[in-house]
């Protein structure tokens, strides 16, 4: 799409009656947003137990698909909160996300993270001998989880980053 | 609070909190490590109470959820004091005169206070109900103000962003 018809779309959202109300309500985007940052904290703090279980740091008396099972399946549901508030406040001020580079960084990230979250849950539930897996099955599950570790940072970065970069 | 004025006077005027003021990069990027720390917090809390209300990870002894969870918390609140306490000497005047600002220090001391009473009082038995899946209700009202609390502090340190103007 190109930014003159994004910019178009942006103008025609901002006027819908919706977007008014969300951004003229003084107390609705800070409210959208703590609710959104608790939701954060709850898939965020899921992923990096989990990452920090396949390193060994965090409950290693306990199985890994024991551990991944408490903590991962909650990452959906909360995900869908996330959605629905992400998407209230894009409606409140379009223009502050999707005329803006960090937003879809934040998204391709976003991919990414859900991907690798999705991959390990998979792996988990279809493959119990994962545990007795040999040396390259270790480096994988490490090499994933470092990298789910880095993602949910970037993510969390580029989150904050977006009130910075924002288009005027 | 004229002492408080004394105090904090030399800490914002010091190169430190010159540069977070003056460079574009260094306050959101403070801010940001802020934000990804008290998620950690609030979100691996958020396992202990779950375990005190009795909600989840109840096939584990409450004991065995904090000592594998609480190191994580209290790492990453170290994180989430030093970071804020860079932004706060950036405008500590600013700061204390915003009514977010104390109400979520006040917050998080209830938080601690909370934790302490429970620790000192609530928890003195616990190896009598560790293994229930259920903790007595002193147990569960911890669990519960907890969460209310930590709830409450980042509601607290959204507003503060949206009712002051820094950097």
């Amino acid at each position: 799409m190109s930014d003159a018809v994004l910019g178009e779309f942006c103008q025609w959202l901002a006027a819908t009656p919706l977007s008014r109300a969300i951004r003229t309500t003084g107390w609705v985007i800070p409210a959208l947003q703590t609710i959104h940052i608790l939701g954060v904290a709850v898939i965020f703090s899921s992923a990096i137990l989990v990452d920090l279980r396949v390193w060994r740091i965090f409950q290693r008396d306990i199985p890994l698909p024991d551990v991944a099972r408490r903590f991962l399946p909650i990452v959906w549901p909360v995900l869908l909160v996330l959605l629905v508030t992400g998407s209230l406040l894009i409606m409140g001020e379009p223009r502050r996300s999707l005329l803006n580079t960090t937003f879809y960084l934040k998204m391709a990230l976003l991919a990414v993270a859900l991907a690798l979250t999705g991959a390990l849950q998979w792996s988990l539930s279809s493959a119990p001998a994962f545990r007795q897996g040999g040396r390259a099955r270790r480096i994988t599950g490490r090499t994933a989880a470092t990298l789910s570790i880095l993602t949910w940072c970037g993510i969390l970065f580029a989150g904050r980053w977006i009130a910075y970069t924002q288009a005027g | 609070m004229p002492r408080l004025a004394d105090l904090i006077a030399p800490l914002e005027s010091s190169g430190l909190a010159d540069a977070i003021r003056e460079n574009d990069l260094l306050f959101p990027l403070i801010e940001s490590v802020h934000v990804l720390s008290i998620c950690l917090v609030v979100g691996s809390i958020l396992v202990v109470d779950l375990r005190l209300l009795g909600l989840a990870s109840t096939n584990q002894p409450v004991s065995r959820v904090t000592r594998g969870i609480l190191p994580l918390t209290w790492s990453a609140f170290v994180v989430a004091v030093a970071s804020g306490g860079l932004m706060f000497i950036s405008n500590a005047t600013k700061y204390l005169g915003n009514g977010y600002f104390v109400a979520k220090l006040l917050l998080i001391g209830a938080a601690g206070v909370n934790m302490a009473v429970f620790h000192a009082v609530g928890a003195r038995d616990l190896p009598r109900w560790d293994n229930e899946s259920a903790p007595p209700l002193r147990a569960r009202l911890a669990g519960g103000f907890s969460i209310v609390l930590w709830i409450a502090v980042v509601a607290c340190g959204r507003w503060i962003g949206f009712t002051m103007q820094v950097g």
